[in-house]
Order: C-alpha cells, then structure tokens, then sequence
C-alpha cells in the first residue's frame, strides 16, 4: 500500500479477505504474506476466502489483477494463472536481491513499459518459490507468451534459479495477459534505502499503463 | 462417518522433502532406501450415513480443496464401508 501510494500519491483501497464484494478497480494487487500460515497448501485456503469470488470475476471482466509472493501463489491456486508453486529445491527460505529478467510477451499492461534486454534487481523471500508445471503446459505458457520474468541467467550473489523453478520461471501472465503472479517484492525495491529502486520503476509502468 | 484422504504427489513432481529424508535416512545407515516420497493423510468425521454419498461429496472436497489436481492425486477410503 505504502508503495502505491508512493508512487501515485493515491490511497488504495484496502479491501478484507471476508468482504464479498470489491468496487470498480483499475487494479486489485494480492500482496504477500503467510495466509493461513500456509496450512494446507500455500495460498489453498485464501484461494478460497469469500473476496476471491469477487476477483475472479474482476478478472473474468478483463480487470487487471497482480499477485506477489504468496499473491502469485494465491492466484495459482483460484486457476487465474497456471502452474503450481512448490517447495524450493534446496529446502531453504530464499531471501535476497535478484536478477530479473523481461520477457517477451503478448499485449500486457505489466510488461508493455518493460525493456527486454534491461534485467531489473528485485528482491526474493519466499519457501515455495519453485514455478511447476508439466512440459506440455510449460511449452504452451512460453508458446502463448505468458511467461514475464525469468531468473537473470547471472547475478553478483551467486546461483541464479534461487529454487528449482521450471525454465527459471519468475512470473507468469494469465492468457489475457491482465492477471500477473510474480515471486519477486517490487514494493521492497522502492528507495536507495532498500538497497534499489528497479521494483518502483516497474510499478510505475504497470500503473501507467492501467490506471487513467 | 469417517472418510480418510490420501494426497500424494503425481509422478514426475520434484518432492525436495522426500529427497531430505532420503539422504538423512541413507547417512543414518539405512542404505537400501532409494526414492522417498512424502503425502498427507486427512481424517473427515461428516454427518453422513450412506457411504457412496459421503464419498461423492468428499471427492468434491478434494477437487475444490483439499488437493491441488496440478500436482497431487487423491484417493478416498471410507473404513465404515462394507
């Protein structure tokens, strides 16, 4: 919230997990988190909250939707982007900056602004981070361009694909390219003080490309 | 009744935590155990006496939540069922 505001010195609205209902949005973001304390599943049990009922059809009108972290695991888990997110190969937490790389991709608002060959440092923090899906779907996500953010092939930090995921998967587009779950923090790389400022930088152009 | 879940992960899944306890079995001297693979198991009490109802109703439980069809199966007992 803190970096929407930032960014567009406009208050987002903060909606509860147990509303039914959201008003007209330009964008609804599912921040991350431990919902539930990831019991079941991560994202299993707010996949299913009363609110999600709302988004999908928020999404279903063509409304933009972005999840982060366990936001993106939400969304995999209500269907609105494929694949699953498992535990991380190594078994550890992963927490760190990261490469990011842009992908080519159908038309997206968050990924229209991005410069392919620009890799952008964004902060990971997450235990299942690792992008599954068989090789069939992966081959028709990366066939239909919903494939945004890849691991950077290198980074000062060490080994690039910090949890095992398929094809150094990141973040991933719905097929209409207006829903996007993504691992990295943008909003923990919005001043110097964070260590970057790459994840503003890309906010701004998903917002402006979405919000009038 | 009671009905008794099994998930497990579908074949081909990478399972890190079976792979863990895999080596830690092995290096407790345990050699002959090759590939691990770890599930869960969930127990239902549900107000219902005719098993092929419950079972039809705890399968739709499984598809809607308590397993995620990308990656796991799921089987059903129901131990009451003659």
């Amino acid at each position: 919230m803190v970096a929407i505001e930032q960014l567009t010195s406009r208050r987002p609205a903060l909606v509860w997990h147990k509303e039914a209902s959201l008003d007209a949005a330009d964008l609804v973001i599912i921040p991350g988190g431990f919902s539930f304390g990831d019991y079941l599943r991560c994202g299993a049990l707010a996949g299913r909250s009363p609110i999600m009922n709302a988004v999908l059809d928020h999404a279903a009108r063509g409304g933009a939707v972005m999840g982060i972290c366990n936001g993106f695991q939400i969304l995999t888990e209500t269907g609105m982007v494929p694949g699953v997110l498992i535990r991380n190969a190594g078994l550890k937490f992963s927490c760190r900056n990261i490469g990011l790389r842009p992908c080519e991709t159908l038309a997206s608002p968050f990924t229209i602004g991005l410069d392919l060959g620009e890799d952008l440092t964004i902060p990971i923090a997450h235990n299942e981070g690792n992008y599954f899906a068989d090789a069939d779907e992966l081959d028709r996500i990366e066939g239909n361009g919903q494939v945004a953010f890849r691991y950077a092939a290198s980074d000062a930090a060490g080994p690039v694909n910090p949890n095992g995921a398929s094809r150094d998967i990141a973040g991933v587009l719905s097929n209409n390219g207006r829903v996007l779950g993504m691992m990295p923090h943008p909003e923990r790389a919005m001043s110097k003080l964070h260590g970057g400022t790459d994840g503003a930088k890309f906010l701004l152009k998903s917002l402006e490309a979405l919000v009038s | 009744m009671q009905a008794i879940v099994n998930i497990s992960l579908k074949e081909g899944v990478l399972d890190p935590q079976g792979r863990a306890i895999s080596h830690s079995l092995n290096d407790l001297g345990f050699n002959e155990v090759g590939d691990v693979r770890v599930g869960k198991q969930i127990l239902l009490e549900i107000d219902e006496t005719d098993p092929a109802r419950l079972r039809q109703r705890v399968a739709r439980m499984c598809e809607t939540l308590l397993s995620n069809t990308v990656i796991e199966d799921y089987s059903i007992e129901i131990p009451d069922e003659q």
